[in-house]
This record gives C-alpha cells, sequence and structure tokens, in this order.
C-alpha cells in the first residue's frame, strides 16, 4: 500500500473526468461538478478478498480498501457493522415475502449512519494535518462530528437550524463542541458553510471533505451485501435527504460486483422522503431527471434539504436500476415509526419512519412487487426525536402503589377492549 | 452604492483571488455580464451554452436562492449582495 494515498488514486471530477491531488477540495473549478476518489481496483482486489474481510474486526474498517484514507483509520475505528434483522413480522404488514430492517439506530457511537461518514472525514482531515472540524448538519451529522472529534482530540465547529429536537442539540453541546444554532433551514446553514469552509482552514466534514466523506456511506450498502450472504438485495430502500446515501449504496454493490465479491444480479434502489421535503421525490415521480428546489416543512428534519445536492445523481440511480421514490405525510412517517417500533423493536427516528411508510407505499402500489425481497435502510435512533411521537403515542397511566387501583385498571382496560 | 458578488474559491483564480468584487447591474444577468468583461472566462463557468445558470452553481441575492426569485431576471439594487456557492455541499 502506498504510505502516501493508500488505494487512492486521485480526486476526479463526475462531470468532465478532470482530475486533482487528494487534497480537502470538493468541486471542479471548470464546472463546479462534484469530486469524487478514484481507486486502483487492480491492486484492491488483490488485497480486499472475502477471506481477508471475514477476518477483520467487525466494524465497518473491514473494507477498508474501498474507504479513502491513506494509512489505517484513526477515528471511529469501531463504527458499523450495525445488525441486519429479518423483519418478519413487519414484512407481513407491509404485505411482502421478505423484509430486513439494517439497524443503523444503535451505530456506534452516535446512533445514526454519520458515524460511518464521519470516522472516514475525521480520518482523513487527521492525515491532511486539519486540526479543527466542522459540519453543516440537520442534527445527526453534528452528534457524530462533536462526538468523535472530542474523542480524537480535534476541535469541533458544528452548525444546524437553531429549530432542531433537543436531543439533537444537547447531543452536540454534552462533547464540548461549538456548536452554532442558524435562524435559517438546513439549506441556509449549508450555503453560510459553504461560505465559512472558503474562508477558514477547517475541515469541514461535508463541504471541503465531502469527497472522503461520502463514500463512507458505502460501508452500509458492503454489509448489507456481506450479512446477506453476499447477495445483493433486491430492493433497496433509502431515506434521501442530500441523496447522497442512495447514489452510495448504488455505488457499494457495483464495486462488490467489479471486484468478484458478489455476482451480479438486478436490483432496484427506491427512494423515500417527506412530503413537506419532496424535490427529489416529486421529480422521479414525474419523470425528470432535474429537481426544483423546495422550503422544507416536515417533521422529518433530518431529511429537511430542499436544495439536495445529489439530488441529480440519485434520480440517476433510480432510473438506471428501475428504482421508484415516494413520500409520505407527517402522520403516515409517525405511523411508520410506530409500525417499526411494534413489530420488530426498533425505535428510529422521523428518518426511520419515511422509509417504513414509503416502503409500504412502494409495496402497495405494485413498485416493489410483493413476492420480492427488500431491505430498508434505517438511519437513525428515535430517542433522538421524541418531541416528534409525544402525545401520538399514548401515555403512561398512573396510580398509587396499590393492588387494588392496578386491578381496577386492567379491569377496566379489559372491559374497553372487549368493547373495542 | 455598488452590489457586492462574492467569488467562491474555485473562481478565484480568474478574479486575481480576490473574494469580493464590486459591479453595478440591475439584473443577474447583467451582473453575469459585467463580471466576464471584467474577468473574461468567468461567464462560462457560471452559466451554459443555452445562456442558464449551471446546474452544479447556486446563486444568491441577500441570502436568498435567486431560483425563489426571478432567476436570471431577478432584480437588483444598490446594496444588494450577491454570493455565487457550489452547489455540491451538505447532506
Amino acid at each position: 500500500m502506498d504510505k502516501q494515498t493508500g488505494f487512492m488514486k486521485a480526486l476526479k471530477c463526475r462531470e468532465c473526468g478532470r482530475e486533482y491531488p487528494l487534497a480537502a477540495t470538493h468541486v471542479c473549478e471548470f464546472d463546479f461538478g462534484p469530486l469524487e476518489v478514484a481507486y486502483d481496483y487492480d491492486r484492491i482486489k488483490q488485497s480486499l478478498t472475502k477471506k481477508a474481510i471475514e477476518s477483520r474486526g467487525k466494524n465497518m474498517w473491514r473494507y477498508r480498501e474501498l474507504l479513502p484514507i491513506a494509512g489505517e483509520p484513526t477515528v471511529g475505528c469501531e463504527v458499523g457493522f450495525t445488525p441486519l434483522i429479518k423483519a418478519d413480522r413487519l414484512a407481513k404488514r407491509l404485505g411482502i415475502r421478505e423484509l430486513w430492517i439494517k439497524n443503523d439506530t444503535v451505530n456506534y457511537p452516535t446512533l445514526s449512519f454519520k458515524d460511518r461518514v464521519v470516522s472516514v472525514a475525521l480520518s482523513r482531515a487527521k492525515e491532511l494535518g486539519f486540526t479543527t472540524v466542522a459540519c453543516a448538519s440537520t442534527g445527526n451529522l453534528a452528534n457524530s462530528v462533536a462526538a468523535n472529534a472530542a474523542a480524537a482530540g480535534l476541535k469541533a465547529y458544528v452548525f444546524i437550524p437553531s429549530d432542531l429536537e433537543q436531543g439533537k442539540i444537547l447531543n452536540s453541546l454534552v462533547y464540548g463542541a461549538n456548536v452554532v444554532g442558524i435562524k435559517g433551514h438546513y439549506d441556509e446553514v449549508n450555503r453560510l458553510c459553504a461560505e465559512i469552509a472558503g474562508k477558514y482552514g477547517w475541515a469541514f466534514v461535508n463541504v471541503n471533505m465531502r469527497p472522503y466523506y461520502a463514500e463512507g456511506s458505502k460501508s452500509m450498502g458492503f454489509e448489507i451485501i456481506e450479512q446477506l450472504g453476499w447477495k445483493i438485495p433486491q430492493h433497496t430502500v433509502v431515506p434521501m435527504a442530500s441523496g447522497s446515501l442512495l447514489t452510495k449504496i448504488q455505488k457499494s454493490y457495483q464495486e462488490f460486483v467489479k471486484l468478484g465479491l458478489v455476482q451480479q444480479s438486478r436490483y432496484s434502489v427506491h427512494g423515500a422522503q417527506a412530503t413537506g421535503c419532496s424535490p427529489i421525490s416529486v421529480a422521479q415521480k414525474a419523470g425528470l431527471d432535474f429537481f426544483k428546489p423546495v422550503k422544507p416543512n416536515t417533521i422529518a428534519k433530518s431529511l429537511a434539504i430542499g436544495t439536495p445536492a445529489d439530488g441529480f445523481y440519485a434520480l440517476k440511480v433510480m432510473k438506471e436500476t428501475g428504482g421508484a421514490a415516494d413520500d409520505v405525510t407527517d402522520d403516515e412517517i409517525r405511523d411508520g415509526i410506530k409500525m417499526l417500533a411494534e413489530c420488530e423493536g426498533i425505535f428510529a427516528e422521523t428518518a426511520g419512519g419515511v422509509t417504513v411508510a414509503v416502503a409500504k407505499k412502494l409495496v402497495a402500489t405494485g413498485k416493489i412487487p410483493a413476492m420480492d425481497s427488500a431491505v430498508l435502510c434505517i438511519t437513525g435512533n428515535g430517542l433522538k426525536t421524541l418531541e416528534s411521537v409525544a402525545g401520538h403515542v399514548g401515555q403512561a397511566r398512573e396510580i398509587r402503589p396499590s393492588l387494588r387501583e392496578f386491578e381496577s385498571l386492567l379491569e377496566a382496560e379489559n372491559k374497553s377492549t372487549v368493547t373495542a | 452604492m455598488p452590489i457586492n458578488v462574492r467569488i467562491p474559491t474555485p473562481l478565484r483564480k480568474l478574479t486575481n483571488e480576490e473574494e469580493l468584487v464590486q459591479i453595478d447591474a440591475k439584473t443577474i444577468s447583467d451582473a453575469i455580464a459585467q463580471l466576464q468583461s471584467r474577468f473574461p472566462g468567468i461567464q462560462e463557468r457560471l452559466v451554459d451554452e443555452s445562456g442558464a445558470v449551471r446546474r452544479f452553481v447556486n446563486v444568491y441575492v441577500n441570502e436568498e436562492d435567486i431560483r425563489f426569485l426571478q432567476n436570471q431576471e431577478t432584480a437588483l439594487k444598490d446594496g444588494d449582495e450577491i454570493s455565487i456557492i457550489p452547489a455540491i455541499a451538505g447532506g
């Protein structure tokens, strides 16, 4: 392995193919296209075999050759390899033959898939000599940057919309990060961060470090294939905010095929959004290859990106793989959260509710055939978005510590069950 | 008062590393034409052959995306601030 660049070759513009050095830079100077890491797949093929993978630790770094750092990981060494759960009870509710949940609600250390991208971005930031890291976030990313930066001894600035859920704000503050709440929605936070990133010499994980950062999402797809017994799922349903995760899931499947780790098979990647912020879903349903930016208004705050950076590419992936998109209302999102909790014992945040509810729609409309098998990517933990379900999941009944009171409560309940 | 244009890092080679440029323009189209006359080559980075703003370029007037205003026909007045920002960020 090359000590300077690992298995990476260069940064390459997705639009025009111009190459750039492996620095902290994210857009092409000529057409503003996104830069992406180009790898030396011939060398990776010699090193990344099934045997090698299976002999390594149960974390996302078991696919290290396909993650863009030069040396060994130094941040988030235990991230990933979250459970893939066979969800028979939820399958029945949704009316599909076979269903799996990729459960990143228990990702380490901050309970969302963002730990994957952050461990890559911060490991690479350290390699490039940065001591201050930052991000624009709808919450989960901020939590992960704050926690992982603390553990790595890096200084962190996280920028979030000021109206985020309490859980997500406290979850960044507790690690000692500098939390800046912006009076505006995420797209405004993002615009400000693009300006700040151009001015200060910080590693902004999703701005100037974005080519490295985004690749971390592939580990979710690699794990799905390995945990399914080295198979690509027929259908994968992915929540879309910027659309980045969806594009990286497809890339992970393509890379494993290219390396001969899995057989090529037909698969579709589907996208899920909230109706209150559905630029990609609306475009997909209208058959367009471009989207119209929107101003978000949804309880799924983690998906509330009205100007999705990877919107064009997400539309392209769905088109290429025969995938579909759909979107769901706030009430449907809460129902989705409840269905997943009641059937599988998994408490997801609002984005998880979006994914479950959209999957239900896609099965109901035949876009995912009932006889097929699907994986739902559940990306974040419900304990962080308690406000969204408070008042919608019933409430605890209070009694005095008396057996008599408990028994009359049970009796009243049985009566009401019978009448119902 | 003139109009201030914030130039993003990828374009600063064209503006001799200037990050804030002052112009006098009536609309966004007009502003782009003026930038082009001062910094030849900048126009083709911002707009495609049909004259539309490139899909990976976002343009803001006083912090509002011009796609929520009148796109390139968005009127400008003295003291306005235009930001040109790469679309690929975040998420």
